[in-house]
């Protein structure tokens, strides 16, 4: 496992960063000027309500789409990017949130996808003990990886689809909504998991709706809004100025939820 | 002698049997088990089409006797491998969930171009052969490309191809509507009579079971060398031993009437080849891929436009070599080629085999299995003098069966958690 040195942030390298990066899709522009950095053994928590243009974000860096403007510098040199191959040799993995798994192999076959060793005689061997390394190492618990995928639970499904993103080596990885849909445990086991992708010195950015996930593991918040940086954030903000800056106002549906609910706390007190 | 060796080393040494949660089988009797576990989950592989196929030739060989004769059963090797030629086409597309409807048609016309080329225009047979399986390379990458570039669903493009090949095979075949192939040609005898010599027969029923044991042998070393769990000693020797067993009892059984028929040894040779292909290859992993999940395999970087090409091109050329091959059988290319019911017997055995209908399932036996099923029923009904009416009813409820104990097994492995 690779552990990265102990350095105050400002005196490291970005691995990457996005700068006045914009998006349009004709009149309608999904990304704004949009600046950020991550850095290696970090965790990166992308925030923002539908529409504020994470997953628009997340295929710009992926490769998917080509930004309208704005420069992405990966390990401080610019670069350019016209598809997901390219982003993959640079070593930016993507686990997207419908995973993208083959429910009828197994997990080497799923891990090897497309990257198989010795095509003409599938070497099942090397493939087996380097999905047994890959998933040892991620603390991984899978009973068989002779099982098909179809047979494992949402959170082992995780796990494997992370696993595959590990093959190439990858430098940063993009995790879109990795608990969304997985219970209590799973999500335990998937947060233990980025815990342990910072700890090799990855740098990871994970797009989440539920703060207290991405309180668990994110070192800096960074909001999206319509489009535009709204703001970074550390873990110890509190609820009310992520809320805030999410929707963009102090006076939204939660906090008037909130106070709606403090309110007849307080009339039901004193009417005691 | 080798569960002593399997105990030596202890389990939480082997990288993959670290969690303690999972019951392995190492020994035979545990492999046994294991297996009957798997069965009784839904994981039924091609044992319902060899419990079907004992039940079907037990029926027979009471009601007639000379069903199970050497003499009928190197007839019914012969009949086999002309569909089973094209229902291991059928196998490459219902594995990507696809279908090809015309391969019965195709078939025709790849009899109907023997016929011409070879009979009337006097090429050379290897020439007038290639020239078919182009034709059907030609029309299977047609298929590929109305499915890939318009998303025509395979099922109606082929539909309007078994129209459109019908006309040209009547085209070709002109206004005699039939080309007879000359008796005491190679080819003819090819695919009636030509049958491999008893000795290389011998020779050849050994090799599978002599393969599957050094390959078994070495894996087993090569995996305790990189401490993974590795099969026990005798578990490794004793499946090729019942193979060879089998095999030899069967080819000693067949020589005592002709033989091996050589058209059935292609046949099966073209079914090693495929299942080669799908297990061990990267393009057979990849066609699994497509047919489980499309979307992730493009994902994943796999040219998912070339493999559809691939499978439609693999198909419409089996047919038409099944086409060459059932001319040189009937030793005529006639307006009946490939009509009638070649189309869904080639289907039908594909599926009674074990390839499901919708993609990601299936292996090139399912096709050897399937069509000796099919050809059993067939042969097994002619011998009682019925007509062809009884027989097209049983093999529709055959088929009909099969897919029933699919899909049962299918909602059984969903329920096993092992869809």
């Amino acid at each position: 496992m690779v552990t990265q040195e102990a350095s105050p942030l400002a005196a490291r390298q970005p691995l990457l960063s996005l700068r006045k990066v914009s998006k349009h899709f004709g009149a309608v522009a999904a990304l704004t000027e949009i600046d950020l950095d991550v850095y290696p053994g970090e965790v990166v928590a992308l925030v923002g309500d539908n529409g504020a243009g994470k997953s628009t974000l997340v295929k710009t860096i992926a490769g998917a789409h080509r930004p309208s403007a704005g420069d992405i510098l990966f390990a401080g040199q610019p670069v350019e990017m016209n598809g997901p191959s390219d982003a993959l040799e640079l070593g930016i993995a993507t686990v997207f949130q419908d995973l993208a798994l083959c429910e009828n192999l197994d997990v080497v076959a799923n891990i090897f996808l497309g990257q198989e060793l010795s095509p003409f005689h599938l070497n099942e061997i090397d493939m087996e003990v380097t999905a047994w390394t890959l998933l040892n190492e991620l603390a991984a618990r899978i009973p068989n990886v002779r099982d098909v995928v179809a047979s494992l639970s949402g959170g082992q499904r995780q796990t494997v689809a992370i696993a595959r993103s590990l093959l190439l080596n990858p430098k940063i990885i993009m995790l879109d909504e990795p608990t969304a849909a997985l219970g209590v445990a799973q999500t335990a086991e998937v947060l233990n998991l980025v815990e342990r992708l910072k700890d090799r010195g990855l740098g990871v950015i994970m797009i989440s709706h539920n703060m207290q996930d991405v309180r668990a593991v994110a070192d800096r918040i960074a909001v999206l809004r319509l489009g535009r940086n709204n703001g970074v954030f550390t873990v110890d903000a509190t609820n009310e100025e992520l809320i805030g800056a999410i929707t963009g106002a102090t006076d939204n549906a939660v906090s008037r939820r909130e106070k709606r609910l403090a309110d007849t706390k307080q009339v039901a007190g004193n009417s005691q | 002698m080798s569960s002593v060796a399997d105990k030596q080393t202890t389990p939480s040494s082997l990288l993959d049997r670290s969690d303690v949660r999972v019951t392995h089988a190492s020994g035979l009797v545990e492999t046994v088990n294991a297996f009957k576990d798997r069965v009784r989950s839904g994981d039924l592989g091609s044992l319902p089409v060899i419990v079907g196929l004992v039940l079907i030739w037990s029926i027979f060989t009471i009601i007639n006797p000379v069903f199970l004769s050497a003499n009928n059963l190197v007839n019914l090797l012969f009949d086999c491998s002309t569909v089973g030629i094209i229902a291991l086409g059928i196998v490459c597309v219902l594995m990507l969930g696809e279908i090809d409807l015309s391969v019965g048609s195709m078939s025709g016309v790849g009899s109907a171009l023997l016929g011409v080329l070879w009979v009337k225009q006097g090429l050379p047979v290897p020439l007038a052969i290639g020239i078919s399986l182009c034709a059907g390379a030609l029309t299977g990458l047609c298929y590929a490309y109305m499915r890939t570039r318009f998303g025509m669903p395979s099922f109606v493009s082929t539909l309007a191809g078994l129209l459109a090949l019908l006309g040209f095979q009547l085209f070709l075949l002109g206004s005699t509507g039939s080309i007879n192939l000359p008796y005491g040609s190679s080819m003819v005898s090819f695919g009636q009579l030509l049958i491999i010599p008893t000795w290389l027969s011998y020779v050849l029923a050994l090799v599978p079971g002599l393969v599957m044991m050094v390959m078994g042998i070495r894996v087993r070393q090569k995996r305790m060398a990189v401490r993974l769990s590795a099969k026990s000693m005798t578990t490794v020797l004793v499946k090729p031993l019942l193979l060879t067993v089998l095999l030899v009892v069967v080819v000693g059984y067949l020589n005592q009437s002709r033989g091996v028929p050589w058209m059935f040894g292609v046949f099966v040779t073209l079914v090693l080849g495929l299942n080669y292909a799908l297990t061990k290859t990267r393009w057979g992993r990849c066609m699994f891929a497509v047919g489980g999940n499309a979307e992730a395999a493009r994902r994943a970087g796999i040219n998912v436009k070339r493999i559809y090409v691939s499978a439609f091109v693999l198909c419409s050329t089996l047919a038409t070599l099944g086409g060459v091959f059932a001319a040189s059988r009937l030793a005529s290319a006639s307006q009946q080629a490939g009509t009638a019911d070649v189309n869904l017997n080639a289907i039908a055995a594909a599926v009674i085999g074990g390839t499901s209908l919708f993609g990601g399932r299936g292996s090139a036996w399912s096709a050897l299995l399937g069509i000796i099923v099919i050809q059993s029923i067939a042969n097994g009904l002619t011998l009682l003098n019925l007509p062809s009416a009884h027989r097209y009813m049983i093999t529709g409820a055959v088929l009909a069966i099969a897919v029933i104990v699919d899909s049962l097994a299918r909602q059984s492995r969903l329920s096993h958690g092992k869809a």
